[in-house]
This record gives structure tokens, C-alpha cells and sequence, in this order.
């Protein structure tokens, strides 16, 4: 018993940063209706820029901040130089273009940092907490995923900023004629997602250790969490990385072992597409007249 | 956005001349080549059988496919087993493993067909993920060898032949990528190429005019995954070796770049590809092990924006230039 | 005093010529009706003047050129636009939708105030004021885009074909409830319709539109009253 309820708070801590690529994902879906296949190599890229952060002598969290604030920029930038031209391209050409990305960034970090796989630091102390039921850092990830989300949350909900941005995910012509400046919307989401990105690539690096490759099964994942919330749904993409996390845990310590992981991930992925493409919580937009 | 069915100007005799001059090439270039070119050039011709028919599913059917490379292994470990452990001749396996590709490509792509654009590309994308998980599963490995991999003896030259090993691979692997082009070329050009084209630009008007889209479709996901798994099947002869690690993202992913660089929806394309898979990695892995992919990224943007049309495209412009002929095809 | 003048206006849609060259021009507070049959071009008009297609020739609104202007920048010179089809955003609430309306004012108290006004006129709005915008019925969601143009507190609205797709009734309401619009706040406005008979009861001048280019204009009185007109124009 005890070692199933261990099994299921680890998966909340694995599913907390799921759930953070999922919300990423879903947000870029929401504005552009393209799924980001670089989002997992952005958050792996910066997880590095930490690092060496880090390397360099800084502490732990102006670091994390620091790094925070590059990935906003560095997402924004991306957007603004490279997706902006693709607005209106096929979602071929998309695709083309993220995976593209996705191996620049990939190759980079083998470029600029070698392949050796690194530790990287956790801000937590090392040890076990509540009678051994989880880790500090487990907890930490717990407890820094879920203030994001949060934050993000508020900020979507209660600020004119968040509301132009929903504004002009859901109508760009719309929002452009009460004046949101929608490209500039569009920038600033991608700044957030590669934020967003960057806090779980920091988070997930001391459990999974640092290497360019670190992110490739996190990102399916991801996906297979806001698939399951309904891509469209961001409640719901948080909701879906928590279940993908605790499932991943489950299935892999009492069913299928570890061996199958990404298997079953990739099962789940495609019975959701077959049978419930609007995911378990995804909105219908009730009427269109 | 792919440029579509090339008939350019003067029409089938240039192109004639041009696909004959190709294979009197391809048929002499191996006395000019090392032993080790000759094995490079044997997988360039196997890219290309590979990227003929990505390039009919992607570029003439637009749909897309981030996971070849599993066809890829699937084709490769039927060839390897039935090699090894059952003893069948090497020749015999790769039409097995095409076959067996084509059933699980058709499997695959009834549910695929159902997913739109980026969501079949997010299938295939974990399927190419999950394979090599499963290419090491202990249920298997009386088969597979695990994490091992398999070894496959390098064939000599039959009947006599006056050839080195390699080179016979490469003239055995060259009577596949003919058979590859000419039965592709044909069936392009004719109604079914037709249909799914009519599918990639106009869906719901190719719907409308009677063409069962959901049929081609999966077919379309079938045959490319039976040219994708002859491919394989031959590599792991011309290799001489497969393991679950061979067959990782990165070799779809350089599948679905390499047909955009090389160019998408023209025969050609599949050749310039696989020269590029080949030479790229090559000359770039000296300066070192992340550079081939640095290029690859980057090239792959820029050539999105620049010329979609590809290497192909690319060719076109030049040699129109050269040859004075204003408005040729496609490309204005 | 005219509030916008246009003046030669020509545009495009890729190659296609759809406006050729129009003359216009408004009175500050007027209400006006462009009419005209599917295709003639009434849509492009109200998108010339919004910046959303590339055009030739003059627009003058206050006194200042919009040739060139983006539409993000014309919405901040006084100028509402509510597309065809209302542009509604679906999955906001009913509020959301007036916020994001009102999303080129700054003082938080001016955005209640203006929230405030658009629910004064339309009631039914403050009912539904936390329910998803898209389950409202249509009459609804066009009071809610009607709304959404007034909040930014415009010189000018510009309306696309308000009463499609509506009840008889519930056009007339709004329509009535335009007319108010314009007389209280001192807002000009513009509508595309296709129900003659309707603008021409409530616009005081209407404008006639054939193939891109502008073939009578007058008070709506007098294109009301001819028969001529009536049966060659408007087709009823």
C-alpha cells in the first residue's frame, strides 16, 4: 500500500513537469494551431544555459531566474524571426520547420556542451521527506510546477494582457479590430511556452540527469498529456500530464515494467486521437451560428 | 507547395535522355569507386528507394510522417532474422520484409488516416520513438538479441560473377531502386498518382468527385511503408548488422528532412535526398559528432523559406537559366 | 462636417479588382446604409477602411489619411469594426468579450463605465455576463458584437450585415436599439445590410453599390421612395 501511494506522489512529481509541457503545448496549439515539436529541445537547451550558469558561479536561483528570462526572450525572438514568416504555410512546412528547430537546438547543445551527460543541481536538499514517501526534490517540483501554472493562470484569467492573448488565439481578426496587436500576442506566447519549458527541463534534469537527447521522451509525454486534457484545453492539458505522470509510474512498476514506457505512452496517444480527439476535458465550442 | 507533377517544357525526350544518362552512370560508377565509396554509394541508392516512397506519401499525398525510420527497422530486422535465425537466403527476405511492411504500414495507417496533418505527424513521431523500446524487448529476443543487435553475413557475388562483394551489393541494391523508380514513375503518372495528388491539394473536392480518399490514403501509407522497409531489409545486408539504437529518432527525422532538401513531390528529389543523407553526415562528422545535424537543422529552415521546392528545385532554376529556356514548368 | 471622406478608392483581393474606384462620405453622427446585392463589393468597403486590404486612392477619417495604416492602428483613431459573421470570441464569457472590446482603455474605471453603457442598452447582456459568449442564440451574440464595437468608445462603427441569420423581431430591436446608439452617444455609423427595406427605415442616408463601384447615393428617403431604383437595385 505504502509502496503504491509512493508510486502515485512520484508520478505527480514526474507529472507536474508533463503537465508543464503539455500547458506549453496547448498554448502555442491555442494561437497558431501547430503542435511544437521543438518545445521539449527549447526546455533542454535552456535547462543547459542554466547549467552553465551555474558552471560559471552563479547561485542556484538567480540562475533559474536568469534563465527564465532568456527563454522568454529567446522564445519571443523565434517567433518574431523565424515562425512569423510561416503564418500562413501549409502545416507541412510547419512541421518541417519545428523539427528542424528541434534537431538545431538538439545539435547545438551537443556542439556547445558535448554529449557527456551532466548532473544538474537540484535547489533542494538531497533527502527523503515523509517518512521516505518522496524527496525533497520531488516535493520542490511539485511545489514549483504547480505556483507556474498558477501564476499562469492568473495571469490568462485576470490581466487585459492574458485576456488579448486568449482574444487573439481564438479570433486573430477579431482581436485585431479592437486593437490587439496579434502578432505581438502571438510573440509573447511563444516567450512564455519557452519559459514554461525552461523551468520543467530545470526541474526534471536532476531526476533524469542533463544530456541534449534528455527531453525526447518527456516531450511525447507531453504530448500524450494534452492530447488526453484536450488540446485546446489548457485545464485540461494540466489535468492530462498529471495522469500521464502518475500512469507512466504505475503501468511502468506494476504492469509493464520500464521497458515499455514510451509504448504505452504511444498507445495511449493514438487510442486518444481514435476515439476521444477532443480529449477527456476538451471544449466544445457549443454553437456557431 | 510541393511543386507538382513535373511536366516541364520540351517535353519526355530531355527527361528520357536524362534518366538514361542516370543509370549509365549509376551502372559504371563502381569501377571508379573505392571499396568503401562503393559501400557509401549502396546506401545512397537504398536512402533513395526509402525516400521514393516517403516522397509519395508526403509529397504527393501530403501526409505527414515523422516516423519512417520504424519501417525502415521493421524492414531491416525481418531480413536480419529470417537471415539468422531461419536461414533463408538473403534475396528471398527482402521482398518478405517489404511485404511485411506494407501489411503493418496499411495497419497503421487505417487509424492514422483518421488523424489530420501535425496529429499523424505526432503518431509517427512516437512510433519512432517507441520502436527501438520494443526492438529490445526480452519477449523478442530470442530474435532480435536485445540490445546485441544481429550480425548478417556479407553475400558474395553468385554465379561467378566478377565482382567484389560490394559491388555486387551495390549493382543488387541498384536492381531494387530501378524497380523502386519505374514502378513509382508509372504509378504516379497515372490515375492513382493523380488521385493522390487531387487528395494532398483539393481533399474534400477529391472526395467529391468519387476518389475514396480514406483508401488511398492508407494505401498510399502502405506502399511507402513497403519502399521504406525494402530499404531497410537491404541495409541490413549492405551493413551486416542491426541494432535497436541504429534506428533511432534521428534516422526518420533525417528521412522527412532529406525529402524536403532534396525536394518534395519530384522523383528526383529522392536521389538528391539520399545523396545528401549520405555525404552531409560525412564530410561534416569531422569537424564534429553534432555538426551534420547543426546543418541539417539549419539547412532544412532555410530551405523552406528560400527554395521549397528543394535541391530539385534548386537544379531546375540553374539549369533553365543555362539553357535559355524561358518559363520552364513549375518554377516561376 | 464630414467624418470620413474616401475618395477614388480602389482594391484588390490578390489580382481581382474588386473596388473601382469609390467616392463617399459621411456626416459626423449620421447613420448610413450601403446596399447593394452579394458581391458588390459592400464587405471590401468597410475592410478598405479598416486596413484589412491593400487599396488605391483616399481615405480621410478626422481630417487624417487611413491609406496604410494598420487595422491594430485605425481601431485607436476611433474606428469599430464588427465583421461579418460578428467575430464573436467564442470560449470568452460574455464579458471577456466586452474586456477585450474595451482593451484600448486604460483606466479601469472608464472600462466599467463603458462595460456599464453597452449593458444599458442591451440588458439581456448582463443576464448571461459569466456565460461562454457561444452559447448565446444569434440575436444575442449580435448585441454582444455590437457591444464589442461600442466599449472602445468609437467615433465611427462600422457594422457587416448585422441582421443575418436573425429573426424579423429581434433585427428590429436592434436596429431600434442602433438608432439610440447613435443619438445618445454621438456615434456615426456605417452598416453593410442586405435587408433594404429595414436599413432604409432607420439610416438617414444609404449608398447603392453594383460590381465595385457606387451607383446612387442620396437620403434614404428618396431611395426609398423610388420605385425605380427600388426594383432595379434593391430587388424588391
Amino acid at each position: 500500500m505504502e509502496a503504491l501511494l509512493q508510486q502515485v506522489v512520484a508520478g505527480l512529481a514526474t507529472g507536474g513537469i508533463y503537465a508543464s509541457i503539455a500547458l506549453a503545448l496547448v498554448m502555442i496549439y491555442q494561437s497558431t494551431h501547430q503542435i511544437n515539436f521543438a518545445q521539449g529541445e527549447m526546455g533542454m537547451f535552456a535547462t543547459y544555459i542554466a547549467w552553465a550558469l551555474i558552471h560559471w558561479g552563479m547561485p542556484y536561483w538567480p540562475a533559474f531566474f536568469l534563465t527564465v528570462v532568456i527563454a522568454f526572450l529567446g522564445g519571443a525572438f523565434l517567433q518574431r524571426t523565424v515562425l512569423r514568416p510561416l503564418e500562413n504555410a501549409s502545416h507541412l512546412a510547419n512541421i518541417v520547420v519545428f523539427v528542424g528547430l528541434m534537431i538545431t537546438f538538439n545539435s547545438l547543445a551537443g556542439l556547445l556542451f558535448t554529449y557527456t551527460i551532466k548532473t544538474f543541481p537540484s535547489p533542494f536538499p538531497n533527502r527523503l521527506i515523509f517518512d521516505g514517501l518522496l524527496s525533497f526534490h520531488q516535493l520542490g517540483a511539485i511545489v514549483v510546477t504547480g505556483t507556474v501554472l498558477l501564476l499562469l493562470f492568473a495571469f490568462f484569467k485576470y490581466t487585459p494582457v492574458g485576456l488579448a492573448i486568449r482574444a487573439g488565439a481564438q479570433n486573430p481578426l477579431s482581436a485585431r479590430l479592437v486593437g490587439i496587436r496579434v502578432s505581438h500576442m502571438l510573440a509573447l506566447g511563444w516567450g512564455l511556452a519557452a519559459a514554461i519549458g525552461a523551468i520543467a527541463g530545470m526541474m526534471v534534469a536532476p531526476i533524469v540527469f542533463l544530456e541534449p537527447n534528455m527531453m525526447s521522451g518527456i516531450l511525447l509525454y507531453g504530448f500524450a498529456g494534452a492530447l488526453i486534457g484536450g488540446i485546446d484545453n489548457p485545464w485540461g492539458a494540466v489535468a492530462g500530464g498529471f495522469i500521464i505522470g502518475v500512469l507512466e509510474n504505475l503501468l511502468g512498476a506494476y504492469v509493464i515494467g520500464t521497458e515499455l514506457k514510451l509504448t504505452a505512452t504511444l498507445m495511449i496517444i493514438i487510442a486518444v486521437l481514435l476515439f476521444k480527439p477532443a480529449g477527456l476535458f476538451g471544449q466544445r465550442i457549443v454553437k456557431r451560428v | 507547395m510541393p511543386a507538382s507533377s513535373s511536366q516541364a517544357l520540351p517535353g519526355s525526350r530531355r527527361r528520357t535522355l536524362l534518366i538514361g544518362a542516370t543509370a549509365v552512370v549509376l551502372v559504371l560508377l563502381p569501377v571508379l569507386l573505392t571499396q568503401y565509396q562503393t559501400f557509401q554509394a549502396t546506401m545512397i541508392l537504398l536512402y533513395a528507394i526509402a525516400l521514393l516512397g516517403l516522397n509519395m506519401l508526403v509529397g504527393y499525398n501530403g501526409q505527414i510522417s515523422i516516423g519512417h525510420g520504424a519501417f525502415f527497422a521493421i524492414g531491416a530486422y525481418v531480413t536480419a532474422i529470417l537471415v539468422s535465425s531461419f536461414g533463408i537466403p538473403y534475396w528471398a527476405t527482402i521482398p518478405i520484409a517489404g511485404l511485411v511492411c506494407l501489411v503493418i504500414g496499411i495497419l497503421f495507417g487505417i487509424p492514422a488516416l483518421r488523424l489530420e496533418g501535425h496529429y499523424l505527424a505526432l503518431a509517427t513521431f512516437g512510433l519512432a520513438l517507441a520502436l527501438p523500446q520494443i526492438l529490445k524487448l526480452h519477449v523478442f529476443e530470442a530474435w532480435t538479441k536485445g540490445v546485441v543487435g544481429i550480425f548478417v553475413r556479407k553475400p558474395k557475388a553468385p554465379f561467378g560473377l566478377p565482382l567484389t562483394a560490394d559491388q555486387w551489393l551495390y549493382y543488387f541494391t541498384l536492381f531494387f531502386l530501378a524497380l523502386a523508380f519505374l514502378f513509382a514513375a508509372n504509378l504516379l503518372r497515372g490515375r492513382i498518382g493523380q488521385a493522390m495528388i487531387a487528395i494532398r491539394d483539393q481533399p474534400a473536392a477529391a472526395a467529391s468527385m468519387g476518389v475514396n480518399v480514406s483508401y488511398y490514403k492508407t494505401m498510399t501509407f502502405g506502399l511507402s511503408a513497403l519502399y521504406t522497409g525494402v530499404a531497410g531489409a537491404l541495409s541490413a545486408v549492405v551493413v551486416q548488422f542491426v541494432a535497436p539504437d541504429s534506428f533511432s529518432l534521428h534516422l526518420s527525422i533525417s528521412f522527412l528532412l532529406a525529402i524536403v532538401i532534396g525536394g518534395l513531390g519530384t522523383m528526383w528529389g529522392a536521389l538528391f535526398g539520399a545523396v545528401f543523407m549520405v555525404v552531409v553526415p560525412n564530410l561534416a562528422s569531422e569537424i564534429s559528432t553534432a555538426a551534420p545535424w547543426a546543418i541539417y537543422g539549419v539547412a532544412v529552415i532555410i530551405f523552406m523559406y528560400v527554395m521549397p521546392t528543394g535541391l530539385v528545385g534548386l537544379v531546375r532554376k540553374i539549369w533553365n537559366g543555362f539553357s535559355r529556356t524561358p518559363a520552364a514548368g513549375g518554377a516561376a | 462636417m464630414k467624418v470620413l471622406s474616401i475618395k477614388g478608392l480602389e482594391a484588390w483581393y490578390g489580382r481581382t479588382k474588386v473596388l473601382h474606384g469609390l467616392d463617399v462620405h459621411l456626416d459626423e453622427g449620421g447613420f448610413t446604409a450601403v446596399l447593394g446585392a452579394n458581391g458588390a463589393g459592400k464587405t471590401t468597403l468597410l475592410r478598405a477602411i479598416s486596413g484589412l486590404v491593400t487599396v488605391k486612392g483616399d481615405i480621410e477619417f478626422a481630417g487624417k489619411s487611413l491609406v496604410g495604416v494598420a487595422p491594430e492602428d485605425i481601431v485607436r483613431r476611433g474606428i469599430a469594426h464588427v465583421p461579418v459573421g460578428r467575430g464573436t470570441f467564442l470560449a470568452l464569457t460574455v464579458e471577456e468579450n466586452l474586456r477585450a472590446g474595451a482593451y484600448l482603455l486604460r483606466n479601469k474605471a472608464d472600462i466599467a463605465a463603458a462595460i456599464e453603457r453597452a449593458y444599458s442598452y442591451f440588458p439581456r447582456l448582463r443576464e448571461r455576463r459569466m456565460q461562454q459568449a457561444g452559447t448565446l442564440s444569434g440575436g444575442e451574440q449580435q448585441m454582444l458584437a455590437i457591444s464589442r464595437g461600442i466599449v472602445s468608445r468609437p467615433r465611427l462603427l462600422l457594422l457587416d450585415e448585422p441582421s443575418v441569420g436573425l429573426a424579423p423581431l429581434i433585427v428590429e430591436e436592434i436596429f431600434e436599439i442602433m438608432k439610440q446608439i447613435r443619438t445618445v452617444d454621438g456615434v456615426s455609423i456605417l452598416v453593410v445590410e442586405q435587408n433594404a427595406t429595414l436599413a432604409l427605415k432607420v439610416a438617414d442616408h444609404a449608398f447603392v453599390m453594383e460590381t465595385g463601384r457606387l451607383v446612387l447615393s442620396g437620403t434614404a428617403a428618396e431611395i426609398a421612395n423610388d420605385d425605380g431604383i427600388r426594383r432595379s437595385y434593391l430587388g424588391y
